[in-house]
């Protein structure tokens, strides 16, 4: 299996999981996407040192990981490229801001080392949180569930169309990667002088296949108006559920769990 | 029930394609459209799905030609099935991909289920039903291809090559599935054995121009027609050498 066709091994991985059966899959669609989108406006929130107030956002995460049964490895894994990227992010904080801010254990900590570790943090929270939705919701649900909260029907359905020519443009890739593996036996990679012809064939190929596709859903009916897999009613529970959920991600912005442990032990 | 009047088109206009091509189907006829390479085979199929639109000529369907206006009567009255299966099959399951016509022809979904599972029992393949697309094999995903075209319930069935990359007991299942389709049918392919199996009428298509159209117990067994027109006699009519 080469590089490509493990990218669309994972990508269908997706599916798979989002087709699960435990309880948080079971949960409305628009309930869990309104949770999400809480959960990050409140991470991105915090100011920029109040990394102590964030790391009892880890609590959401670490709760549904083990409910939903979708495993923390699997999301470090298939995030294993973006999230150092993210990680990045504040990387030249240290530098500029280098006012003490904290001293642990006789150490000085400067504003710069913390405004990265929380920007870090926010960074890889959202992530999960993103994942996590992801993992539990099939995206036709989801895109459902976003025509719910009157998103415009196209932007919608382009991405759900995005989502799934990921995949076509991805098999494209390992189809040409492998053909030319076979003819350059032990070369690490595409050789440099072939990234352009490479990437213009990709596009090509892409597009032909893109209008199979498209003319394939033209002749079945398709009219520009996509019908969404049929949202689950949301009861009760999943009302219950999202307003506890949203309740307990602004008690934590307004209330600094670590700092009022902390001082049970510290004076 | 399709018709090609004086038909011409062209890609380039110093190449045509199809010259002056005319040709009746009748209601329930089976037939089978074949030619070399490049005879004009996929651009009859994508004219009379409207996906091309003729230079010169008409093209009719039940009467009715194809046409900007018309199209989505005629679509809804055309089952097409693609060469390629995975361009057909667009979404994650088999169940979505074939629920996707009918509600798009505005079923509701518990008429589109019904219509969906009566599909799935016709091809004795309820199994695949959840089945994910990409976790199907290549015969499980023709099956399942024309299974969303029978679907739509519609008038005609037209099929690109669908026996290529078979194995010969998925080809076998496939050629059983177009002999009991009560539908008027139109197969294009490159498998004379299996045109033999399923159609009663042949059209032989060379440069753009019919070359032969008749029965195909005749036209497929008349070796010098063939061999005249870039084709060969099927295997079971060509005896060992």
């Amino acid at each position: 299996m080469n590089k490509m066709e493990k990218a669309l091994h994972e990508l269908s991985e997706m599916d798979e999981l989002a087709a699960g059966a435990s309880p948080i899959h079971r949960l409305c669609a628009p309930g869990k996407l309104l949770t999400t989108i809480a959960y990050i406006a409140v991470v991105l929130s915090f100011h920029k040192y109040e990394l102590s107030g964030m790391l009892a956002l880890l609590l959401y995460p670490v709760l549904l990981f083990q409910i939903s049964g979708v495993s923390v490895g699997s999301f470090f894994y298939k995030l294993r490229i973006v999230l150092p990227l993210v990680m990045a992010v504040g990387l030249f904080n240290p530098f500029f801001d280098r006012q003490i801010l904290v001293t642990v254990g006789g150490v000085g900590v400067s504003g710069g080392v913390i405004s990265m570790l929380t920007l870090m943090l926010k960074g890889v929270l959202c992530l999960m949180a993103s994942y996590l939705l992801m993992a539990t919701t099939p995206i036709d649900v989801l895109c459902a569930a976003l025509r719910k909260f009157h998103i415009p029907g196209t932007l919608v359905t382009l991405l759900l169309l995005t989502y799934r020519y990921i995949g076509v443009m991805t098999e494209e890739l390992a189809t040409m990667t492998e053909a030319y593996h076979l003819r350059a036996p032990g070369q690490k990679g595409i050789h440099v002088s072939a990234w352009g012809s490479f990437l213009g064939q990709l596009l090509l190929r892409s597009m032909d296949r893109a209008e199979e596709l498209y003319n394939s859903m033209l002749l079945r009916g398709y009219h520009q108006h996509f019908h969404y897999a049929p949202v689950k009613p949301c009861t009760w529970k999943d009302g219950a559920v999202t307003l506890c959920s949203i309740a307990l991600f602004l008690l934590l912005r307004f209330c600094n769990v670590a700092e009022l442990l902390g001082g049970l032990f510290v004076r | 029930m399709i018709e090609f009047r004086n038909v011409n088109f062209a890609y380039e206009k110093e190449r045509p394609v199809l010259r002056d091509l005319s040709f009746r189907i009748g209601d329930g006829e089976a037939v089978g459209l074949i030619g070399a390479n490049g005879a004009g085979k996929s651009t009859v199929m994508k004219l009379l799905l409207g996906l091309l639109f003729p230079a010169s000529g008409e093209i009719l369907v039940d009467g009715a030609a194809v046409g900007k206006k018309s199209l989505p009567e005629i679509r809804r009255k055309l089952g097409f099935v693609l060469q390629n299966s995975d361009n057909q099959m667009f979404m994650p399951t088999v169940y979505e991909d074939m629920i996707f016509a009918p509600l798009n022809y505005g079923l509701s979904r518990e008429e589109a289920e019904k219509k969906v599972d009566a599909a799935l029992e016709k091809l004795g393949m309820r199994e695949l039903k959840h089945r994910h697309n990409h976790k199907i094999s290549g015969g499980e995903k023709r099956m399942a291809a024309i299974a969303t075209i029978l679907a739509m319930e519609p008038e005609a069935v037209l099929m690109d090559e669908p026996s290529s990359a078979l194995d010969p007991c998925n080809r076998r299942r496939v050629i059983n599935i177009i002999r009991e389709l009560k539908q008027t049918k139109l197969i294009t392919s490159h498998d004379l054995d299996m045109i033999l199996d399923t159609c009663e009428r042949v059209i032989l298509l060379d440069r753009g121009q019919i070359a032969a159209d008749g029965p195909a117990e005749q036209i497929l067994r008349d070796r010098t027609l063939l061999e005249a027109h870039r084709m060969e006699l099927p295997f079971c009519l060509a005896g060992r050498k």
